[in-house]
């Protein structure tokens, strides 16, 4: 079994009344990314605290590279590192100085610490700020800066709890590609993530998690095989024609479509992608115009939507467009 | 406005390419060791320190004025004038001040814990009470600042020690074990309680019947009976007659093995319970 990064047996934490875990059973194997999807609350950071150690659970079993997370706690410590949720970096601190103390609580002596975190913080595009205290840092730096630390002893799994959360797009893409050298090192990633498009960017494979339990576990493209045909996205040219387009839609694609907050667009997921000629020919006998028009695969989102009958997270559509 | 010097390029990005060959040379050097794993905690208290210099303030102004305050308040109606009282207040007040100080170890404990940064050395392979006794040790830094700073106080309000340098060297020695092994209470109640105010909270309630139900202030004949009985047993008393005997050029004899039975116990006590909040801290 020890071919596997990651093994869970019916794990499960308890918080009062509350079962942030209610029985999570996971076989990751080794090499790439594989993704943590759910919204706020799921369960994610609860489940990465407790394979990265720091946590132990109420009931069941993990094994970490084939390693017991109770009994064999700091064999599993000494092959990953965890990049938590919020930052775990001492503000107090300059990023040189951070990264030296954890490459000599790794056995760096003197010289090689600095070089080491010299090193990293060069890799990390930090370098300019090394001498300043990690208080300073703005947003993104921080994070980088968490990340290397993470990588002062290169781990075999690293654990990324909601890497890209609060970031902006530039400092987002940045975060991708730093997964993406881990991953062609050869490191293990474990990535949580609210964003559906991260997880369908990064993870080769996801799974979705809801109120402490796996609710669905695939490829991105089979998540979305399982929810149907794919969908249409409509964005009429006026708002005041969208009511009028969505009765049409229904009638001629025979199901349910959606208004979204965008006041000009429509979804609707659908079961017979041939119907959408008949459609689209509707909509222009109507005399709708149309600004857009779009057949994709499904998204994540529908994906989340169809499995829990709730959307991935209220407010979603903000953080994306942010 | 033209002539803004500092350019406003954006933030450097990272290198997936240096990246990629520092993750090839992250290889693990061989695993140091508990010691050497303290001495690096103590080293992290030591450049919060230099980064922050000013908080060595607080833990010097606090005792000066105790002193003070002490001595012309209660020095004529205690020991008939400043200057004997002083002879007995001065081991004694040193004492105090660092106790005191060192309940800011709890506070800065909690301060890490919330700020997450423990969760980083929590999942760190190494001793795991590392990060907490290298804390300690760099912390006995701030009480030797405490305790000089209070002494020189003293000595300038017309102290004179009869153990001289060497005297009130080995005082102060003893008086850092002690407070060593005592803070392990705070770092306890640090791993209990949700916020730095609740720690100072129970802190304070906790220093002020070893403080004062002791005989740092007054000689406890003069105490009722059940007073002098908690006085008797308080490790503190045991600590303040050891470091008075120190600094006064008296053998310190059995009150040294006191100390240091009591010394032991707090850390095998506190220092196990800490270590087992440690574990799965809130
Ligand atoms: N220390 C704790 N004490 C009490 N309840 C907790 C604690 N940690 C987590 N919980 C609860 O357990 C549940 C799962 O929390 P968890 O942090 O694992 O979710 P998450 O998926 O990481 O959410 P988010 O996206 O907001 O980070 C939540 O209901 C949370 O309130
Ligand atoms: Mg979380």
């Amino acid at each position: 079994m020890a071919d596997l990064a990651i093994e869970t047996q019916g794990l499960v934490k308890v918080y009062g009344a509350t079962r942030a875990l209610d029985g999570i059973d996971l076989a990751i194997p080794r090499g790439g990314v594989h993704g943590f999807l759910g919204p706020n609350g799921a369960g994610k950071t609860t489940a990465i605290r407790i394979l990265a150690t720091l946590i132990r659970p109420d009931a069941g079993t993990a094994r970490v590279l084939g390693r017991d997370v109770i009994h064999q706690a700091h064999e599993v410590r000494s092959l990953v590192s965890l990049t938590g949720q919020f930052a775990s970096i001492d503000e107090d601190l300059s990023g040189r100085e951070n990264l030296r103390l954890i490459a000599k609580l790794y056995g760096y002596g003197g010289a090689s610490a600095t070089g080491r975190a010299d090193e990293l913080l060069e890799a990390f595009g930090l370098d300019d700020a090394a001498a300043k205290q990690v208080k300073n840092y703005s947003g993104g730096m921080r994070r980088r800066m968490d990340i290397a630390a993470s990588l002062v002893a290169t781990p075999e799994v690293l654990f990324l709890d909601e890497p890209t959360t609060g970031l902006d797009p530039r400092s987002r893409n940045e975060v991708w590609d730093i997964v993406r050298a881990l991953v062609a090192h050869g490191t293990t990633v474990m990535l949580t993530t609210q964003y559906l498009d991260e997880a369908d960017q990064l993870a080769d494979r996801i799974s979705v998690i809801d109120h402490g339990r796996i609710i669905a576990e695939g490829t991105s493209t089979e998540l979305k095989a399982s929810v149907g045909a794919g969908s249409l996205h409509v964005r009429v040219m006026h708002r005041d024609d969208r009511e009028r387009a969505r009765g049409i839609l229904i009638r001629e694609l025979g199901v349910e479509v959606e208004a979204m907050s965008d006041p000009q667009a429509l979804v609707a997921a659908l079961e017979d992608r041939g119907r959408v000629t008949r459609a689209i020919t509707a909509l222009e006998d109507a005399r709708i115009e149309l600004a857009q028009l779009s057949l994709g695969q499904p998204t994540l989102d529908e994906v989340f939507l169809a499995l829990t009958g709730h959307a991935a997270e209220p407010g979603d559509d903000a953080e994306e467009a942010a | 406005m033209t002539t803004q010097t500092a350019p406003q390029t954006a933030e450097a990005a990272p290198r997936p390419a240096a990246i990629a060959s520092a993750l090839a040379s992250g290889s693990r050097p061989r695993r140091p060791g508990a010691l050497s794993e303290s001495l690096t905690f103590g080293w992290r208290a030591l450049l919060k320190i230099k980064h922050s210099p000013e908080q060595l303030l607080d833990v010097t102004l606090s005792p000066v004025l105790m002193v003070l305050l002490f001595t012309y308040l209660f020095g004529g109606a205690i020991a008939g004038s400043v200057e004997d009282y002083i002879a007995f207040l001065a081991p004694g007040v040193l004492v105090q001040s660092v106790l005191i100080v060192s309940m800011y170890t709890g506070a800065t404990l909690r301060e890490d814990i919330d700020k997450g940064v423990f969760d980083r050395f929590r999942a760190l392979p190494i001793w795991r009470p590392s990060a907490l006794v290298g804390m300690l040790l760099g912390d006995t830094v701030r009480y030797t600042v405490a305790a000089a700073v209070t002494a020189i106080a003293c000595l300038f309000i017309g102290w004179r020690p009869a153990g001289g340098v060497a005297g009130v060297a080995a005082g102060t020695a003893v008086m850092l074990v002690f407070a060593f092994a005592l803070s392990w209470i705070w770092t306890f109640i640090a791993m209990l309680v949700s916020s730095q105010r609740a720690l100072m909270g129970i802190a304070w309630i906790a220093v002020m019947p070893l403080v004062f139900g002791s005989n740092i202030f007054v000689d406890p004949s003069t105490m009722p009976g059940w007073l002098q009985g908690w006085v008797d047993v308080n490790p503190v008393s045991h600590a303040v007659t050891a470091v008075r005997d120190l600094m006064n050029g008296v053998s310190a004899g059995s009150e040294l093995v006191w100390v240091a039975g009591w010394s032991a116990a707090l850390v095998a006590v506190f220092g196990t319970l800490t270590m087992w909040r440690y574990r799965d801290p809130r």
